[in-house]
């Protein structure tokens, strides 16, 4: 098996430190030895105590099939665009007051005073554009691809609930700059909800909080849409991340496997 | 799938596995190039488009479209494209309830080995189908007019206050993007609310009032318009009534 090399710096041959000769010390290892070895020293430290090192190999050192191309980056690129979301809802929420008096100052404040503001709002705004439709594309790829196939059943599963979380969040956070657009479109929209059968209008009445739009539906809205979601789909992408090292990413379905050579019958 | 097809994928992935190279560096670092160029997407978004903000929201005007994210256009659409009212419910919550129940439940139901898409004639379709429904849903919310503008001439016979009423209360309805919903003549969208072009004749005032004010979802109600700014209210009411 091939062995990872690193390249070696560029360094003049005067230059690179050479190992002592034999003999020449007397094997105690000094301070200024130790302070060389500082960072391998803390990272034996830490994987005496929690043996990490072997669950991160298994990660990083999996084999992805032969064939592995740039669609199979979609899944990580909306992982990514959810930490992005992640990072900058932070900031936001720095300066967000979720009561229906102060929220629209409070984001009136971020996009026109605050350091930057707009520039976040925007990145969270927009950010959400693009995590749909990386999670749609992931998609996509999956259902056309048949990678949704045994053994690969359960995570395709909590890809769904992935996909309805994501639309939970656009669905809570569109109230939240507390503007005509996004209030009339979320009446509408519980409104709507309220229609469905059997949990349609207790869904719509736990949104609301109440029978009609109160003082606590943004303050609901927004626990839903930076603590209770965010958690499950944080929870899910790991439950969905440990599937996929587990069983492997799915070779492109045009991929045939051919037996190693050795192995074929006339040599045997 | 049966046991051997099962142990036939097994046995084929395991080789194109351990032909393939480790997921350090090499995935990774397309997982990488690829999270930079979303980053970089997110950000030329960010800075070109910005973030606009409307009006702050005011409960007792209605002078806002209700318009959804563009990504839930299709959604709103499937409302107008599934008319009868009593077909409404399974447009709204119907039609996504079922999607999402078959979504879920596609690995338990396509259980074939075959895994190519040229090979899954009826699965290809059927996903390529639900794309394009999708994709003319959005254009169809997308290129949706301005519901905010009335045309249409005062009715013949109306002059001084009534017809000071009549204008009021159109601009009232144009301002509530009524026809986001709703038909007026030639304004508006045909559904998912019925056709007001001659509601006058239909209802009687009282019962007109008696809609604005506790709607059949989801349309919002006008009870805090009819609360807060009566004499809007009332204009609203005169000039749907007269609508014949």
């Amino acid at each position: 098996m091939a062995r990872l090399k690193l390249p070696v710096p560029p360094v003049p041959p005067a230059l690179k430190p050479r190992p002592a000769r034999p003999g020449t010390g007397n094997g105690r290892v000094g301070p200024l030895d130790q302070a060389a070895e500082a960072g391998i020293t803390v990272v034996d430290w830490i994987d005496e105590r929690t043996s990490l090192s072997g669950g991160l190999r298994w990660m990083l050192f999996r084999k992805v099939p032969k064939g592995t191309n740039w669609f199979y980056t979609l899944g990580s690129a909306a992982m990514f665009a959810f930490l992005s979301q992640a990072v900058t809802g932070v900031f936001l929420a720095m300066y967000y007051d979720p009561s229906p008096t102060h929220a629209y100052e409070s984001i009136r404040y971020v996009t026109n005073e605050a350091f930057l503001g707009e520039f976040v709002r925007g990145m969270h705004k927009w950010g959400s554009t693009v995590m749909v439709i990386l999670v749609f594309l992931h998609m996509g790829r999956t259902f056309f691809w048949g990678a949704y196939k045994y053994p690969r059943e359960l995570n395709w599963v909590i890809g769904v609930v992935l996909l309805i979380m994501t639309m939970t969040m656009s669905f809570t956070g569109y109230l939240l700059p507390f503007d005509q657009r996004s209030y009339w479109a979320t009446i509408v929209g519980v409104n709507i909800n309220g229609t469905g059968p059997l949990i349609g209008p207790y869904l719509s009445d736990f949104l609301r909080a109440g029978p009609e739009f109160g003082a606590t539906t943004l303050s609901r809205f927004y626990a839903i849409h930076m603590m209770l979601v965010p958690g499950l789909i944080a929870a899910l992408i790991g439950a969905h991340l440990y599937l996929v090292a587990k069983l492997g990413t799915t070779a492109p379905p045009w991929i045939k496997a051919k037996p190693d050579e050795r192995l074929t019958e006339s040599e045997v | 799938m049966n046991q051997r097809e099962k142990e036939q994928y097994l046995r084929e992935y395991a080789i194109l596995k351990s032909q393939g190279k480790p997921f350090f560096p090499y995935a990774v670092a397309k997982d990488s190039a690829m999270a930079a160029i979303v980053l970089v997407v997110i950000i030329v978004l960010s800075i070109v488009l910005g973030a606009e903000m409307g009006p702050k929201a005011d409960p007792t005007t209605t002078t806002y479209v209700p318009r959804p994210e563009w990504y839930f256009f299709f959604l709103f659409e499937l409302l107008r494209v599934i008319k009868p009212p009593q077909f409404v419910p399974l447009a709204t919550i119907g039609v996504p309830t079922i999607c999402m129940i078959l979504l879920f439940l596609l690995p338990f139901y396509d259980r074939s080995p075959e895994r190519r898409p040229e090979r899954r004639p009826i699965a290809t379709a059927a996903g390529i189908f639900t794309i394009a429904a999708m994709a003319f849903l959005t254009y169809l919310g997308a290129s949706a007019g301005s519901p905010n503008e009335i045309d249409m001439k005062p009715p013949a016979g109306l002059k001084g206050a009534a017809l000071g009423e009549w204008n009021r209360g159109k601009l009232v309805a144009a301002q509530s993007g009524c026809l986001a919903c709703h038909k007026i003549g030639e304004n508006g969208n045909d559904g998912p609310g019925p056709h007001l072009t001659n509601i006058g004749s239909v209802l009687p005032e009282s019962a007109i009032a008696q809609t604005l004010r506790n709607p059949t979802a989801p349309m919002p109600s006008f009870q805090t318009l009819a609360e807060t700014q009566p004499q809007k209210f009332q204009a609203l009411v005169s000039f749907l009534g007269q609508l014949r």
